[in-house]
């Protein structure tokens, strides 16, 4: 079978870090070719390479056996490379048609001709069953909607080889079903497909080849169906992981936190965030709060916290103490630990360095304060035994800059401070974001040892396989509200992402 | 690993005060270049007389020099202050002029206290006045998300109109169209530096400048309250994430600011040199002149300190230009431009800190141990590609 895209010895560096080392990659025509690494690997430098954003150092781009020079996106566009980003590049005020012509319009003496392309976006979305209105404004249309905007762009471009940047990230289960559907009719239509994921079960499900990358090396290429998943785990991570947690059964303890009619407003807005809710977590139990991202969960925890404030008559009761008006730094002290979403934006002080964050709630509790002074050797102690329990990874130790952590890294310090503290109540929201499987396997496993030494804890989550793995309790958060308590041992996938949709409820104890 | 730790920490302290440098020099050929441009036969002289700045006067010229950084430290360090806590101190001209103020009326209208108590209570009530100035736009941003640029420079403004109407009510000599003089009790102390050093006009004030230097390096570096406050200066979100009240830490950054541009009001007015206030629609230049003392000293105070010093020398060898047939204001113009290249001492800054970050981890990549083979090289180098992300 012919080649459409070969990317012979690319090398690509910055400054003195070679980001991706004479990788050699090659896209059939026709075929879905799924590209796996954790994150750093080198997949987004690669596709970017290719799509025109970064200039390699070495190596050559050949596209339908002719050299190519891809100088920038638009380059790329014409030779009919098209990329679906992971953060879409769509104006919210537009409609779907305009946003789809937008920077490809048809004009007549300067007027704009939208019947002609009408027709044509009409005939792709039948074409590949694409169902979208293009009269909808894109900021009225969901996520999947949104995405199937993406990709008509590209089919309105005429272009022939397809980027697909972690497409699911943002998707519900039905919804990847569909996508997994249009990429096979797309690649059926004869266009060539580049699956970027770190999900093997998409892999396994759509792609015929998959390549792998690992710092910044292509391990190698092997057909899918051939391949256990295992394998290309073990290629991707270079060693074997063991991502299966067990949950050993533990008896339903005390409980910890107790939250009754729970509201929260967003600023300017008449619909409340999260509206009236009531739940428990007992010592020893991991719930877990599903849902897709947007419904609610983080103005939840931001109530629970104390970081936005709550409607009145709203409750929260930590081990029996009413915290409900108290200020954060109460809260804290009463056993609450929180493992923030945006770790950037909470969880740390970047231009303080490591050991200045590990202590950021315990700064002035003794040791680290003794008459209004900081100890710096205190804290210089406490420091570096977090960093070697919990494997902190960074250039100079207690002293490095949490800027110039990796995200991994960065988030084991927010973990280890945020652990350590021994809070019977552990907050955790998409604790494992954007790291790689060996960080997510160790993240993971510490969570469960805290429950399992009886602490209670709350873990927000929009990755299924989170949510089914890690917890013993299931509530599904859906606009708001919660429409489902599961357990994770009698429900599917595919029911729970029925829940989360909203396509289905199952009223409240 | 402390070794190390301590050897990185210097390193910074190196890397500031050379980019520092940098910026100086740079100005400073910028300067000749112009006085060049300006009349050929009389740069290099006029050059190096700005260079001599306030030496070869006797101690007259070190006086001056001292006198004239006294209130431009502390502005800088005003301003310093407020710039470490993540605030923009536009304000320190206001709290300046309502400090002398407050030091000038209480100098002049309280009777009968003995020596140093008069002058310390002028002093302190000048700080206060500074204080409440500095106050209302810290609380303004705390509460009510008002941007405290915009606050500060109404305050200045309130403060110099405040001043203005006050100062003919209270404390006019209409003949002299100024302040009338404080009393003697109300002067700033000398500890017999006149005396020392003849003709130095030369008073404890220095020492309240050293003081402060310390006291605010103190507070910053070393206890609970300054790490809040530039916890809050450096990322508001995750210090109220902390659990640290960034109201109030807010509050007080600015309040502290406002002290010490205050305290330099009152150090300028009661001091030996003869300054008066007068009555004109001008704001005071020790405010402003206190951003580019901030600025070239790294917003440090013990570099404050100096860069203060520097400022003033150079000040007061422009002084002199006029001998040269040059105008004063040239040496406006070369403070300006080290200011300018200061900038780019920032970004010299990052160039040293980033070179010598990535010489530290990649010898630390080079050393082979088993545990970190795989990881320690790895993280060692995403170093560098996070550093390149944010700048």
């Amino acid at each position: 079978m012919e080649n459409v895209i070969e990317m012979l010895g690319i090398t690509k560096r910055f400054g003195s870090f070679t980001a991706i080392d004479q990788v050699d990659f090659a896209l059939r025509k026709g075929e879905i070719h799924a590209l796996l690494g954790e994150n750093g690997a080198g997949k987004s430098t690669l596709m970017s390479v290719l799509f025109g954003l970064y200039t390699p150092e070495e190596g050559e781009i050949r596209i339908q056996g002719k050299t190519a020079r891809i100088r920038n996106p638009n380059d790329a566009n014409a030779i009919g490379i098209g990329m679906v980003h992971q953060h879409f590049k769509l104006v919210h005020n537009f409609t779907v048609l305009e946003s789809i012509v937008l920077g490809q319009e048809t004009t007549r003496f300067k007027i704009l001709q939208m019947k002609e392309a009408r027709e044509k976006i009409v005939k792709l979305s039948e074409q590949y069953g694409l169902a979208v209105d293009p009269d909808a404004y894109i900021s009225d249309i969901t996520v999947g909607q949104q995405q199937r905007v993406e990709i008509l762009k590209m089919l309105y471009r005429d272009n022939e080889m397809l980027i697909f940047d972690e497409p699911t990230a943002v998707l519900t289960p039905q919804e990847i079903d569909e996508l997994m559907e249009i990429m096979r009719r797309l690649a059926a239509e004869g266009k060539s497909i580049i699956f970027i994921t770190h999900k093997l079960k998409e892999i396994k499900a759509v792609s015929d080849r998959c390549s792998v990358l690992r710092k910044g090396k292509m391990i190698g290429t092997v057909e899918t169906k051939d391949t256990e998943p295992e394998t290309m785990s073990e290629m991707m991570v270079g060693r074997k992981v063991d991502m299966d947690i067990e949950l050993k059964p533990m008896p339903q303890g005390e409980t910890i936190l107790k939250v009754s009619n729970f509201s929260v407003t967003r600023e300017h807005q008449h619909k409340p965030a999260v509206s009236n809710v009531n739940f428990e977590v007992h010592a020893g139990e991991i719930l877990c709060i599903a849902g897709i991202d947007g419904n609610g969960q983080s103005e939840l925890v931001y109530g629970l916290t104390g970081l936005m404030p709550t409607m009145p008559g709203s409750k929260v009761e930590l081990k029996g103490k009413d915290i409900s008006k108290s200020p954060i730094r109460e809260r804290c002290l009463s056993g609450m630990s929180h493992i923030p979403e945006d770790r950037h934006r909470y969880g740390l002080v970047l231009d303080y360095n490591l050991e200045q964050n590990l202590v950021l709630q315990t700064y002035f509790q003794a040791p680290f304060q003794k008459h209004g002074f900081i100890q710096f050797p205190e804290i210089r102690q406490y420091a570096e035994r977090l960093i070697e329990n919990y494997d902190i990874r960074s250039s100079a130790g207690a002293t490095s800059s949490a800027r110039g952590m990796s995200g991994g890294n960065q988030q084991k310090a927010i973990i280890a401070r945020e652990l350590d503290r021994g809070s019977d109540l552990v907050i955790a929201v998409q604790p494992v974001r954007g790291l790689d499987v060996g960080a997510i396997e160790y993240i993971h496993r510490r969570i469960v040892e805290q429950r399992d030494a009886g602490k209670a804890i709350l873990l927000v989550s929009f990755e299924l396989d989170e949510v089914m793995n890690l917890s013993d309790r299931i509530l599904v958060m859906y606009e708001g509200e919660f429409v489902a308590e599961l357990d994770p041992k009698q429900v599917d996938v595919r029911e729970l992402g029925l829940y989360m949709a909203g396509q289905k409820r199952k009223p409240l104890a | 690993m402390r070794s190390n730790s301590k050897k990185v920490q210097w390193q910074q302290v190196s890397t500031g005060f050379l980019s520092s440098l940098m910026a100086i020099i740079a100005g400073l050929v910028f300067g000749l270049i112009i006085l060049v441009i300006v009349n050929p036969n009389q740069a290099i002289p006029g050059f190096l007389r700005i260079l001599t700045g306030g030496f070869g006067n006797s101690w007259q010229g070190f006086g001056k020099v001292i006198n004239y950084a006294v209130p431009i430290i502390m502005t800088g360090l005003s301003v310093g202050f407020a710039f470490r806590t993540g605030l923009f101190n536009i304000g320190a001209s206001g709290q300046f002029m309502v400090g002398a103020y407050t030091a000038i009326y209480i100098g002049y209208s309280v009777k009968g206290l003995p020596a140093p108590w008069h002058w310390l209570l002028a002093f302190i009530c000048a700080s206060l006045a500074g204080a409440i100035w500095g106050a209302v736009p810290g609380l303004l941003k705390a509460y009510r998300n008002v941007n405290e640029v915009i606050s500060s420079i109404m305050m200045n403004y309130i403060g110099l109109y405040l001043v203005n109407f006050l100062i003919p009510m209270t404390v006019y000599d209409k003949i002299k169209n100024q302040t009338k003089s404080v009393l003697k009790t109300a002067r700033t102390p000398t500890l017999g530096l006149n005396k020392l050093l003849p003709k130095s006009n030369l008073d404890i004030a220095i020492f309240v400048v050293l003081l402060a230097v310390i006291v605010l390096y103190i507070i910053t570096k070393k206890t609970t309250f300054g790490f809040e406050l530039r916890a809050c200066g450096l990322n508001r979100e995750a210090a109220r994430y902390a659990g640290i009240n960034e109201k109030k830490s807010i509050t007080y950054s600015m309040l502290i600011a406002g002290i010490f541009s205050g305290m330099g009001g009152a150090l300028l007015y009661l001091s030996h040199t003869g300054t008066y206030m007068q009555v004109k629609d001008e704001l005071l230049m020790q405010g402003f002149n206190g951003i580019p003392v901030a600025l070239l000293g790294l917003s440090h105070p013990i570099g404050i300190f100096f860069s203060g010093l520097f400022i003033s020398h150079i000040t007061i060898g422009g002084n002199y230009m006029q001998a040269y047939d040059f105008p004063v204001e040239i040496i406006d113009m070369i403070i300006a431009a080290i200011i300018y290249f200061g900038a780019f001492a920032l970004l010299f800054r990052q160039f040293f800190t980033r070179r010598l970050t990535r010489r530290a981890s990649l010898a630390l990549a080079d050393e082979p141990s088993p545990a970190t083979q795989g990881g320690g090289v790895d993280e060692s180098k995403t170093v560098h590609v996070d550093k390149e992300d944010h700048v």
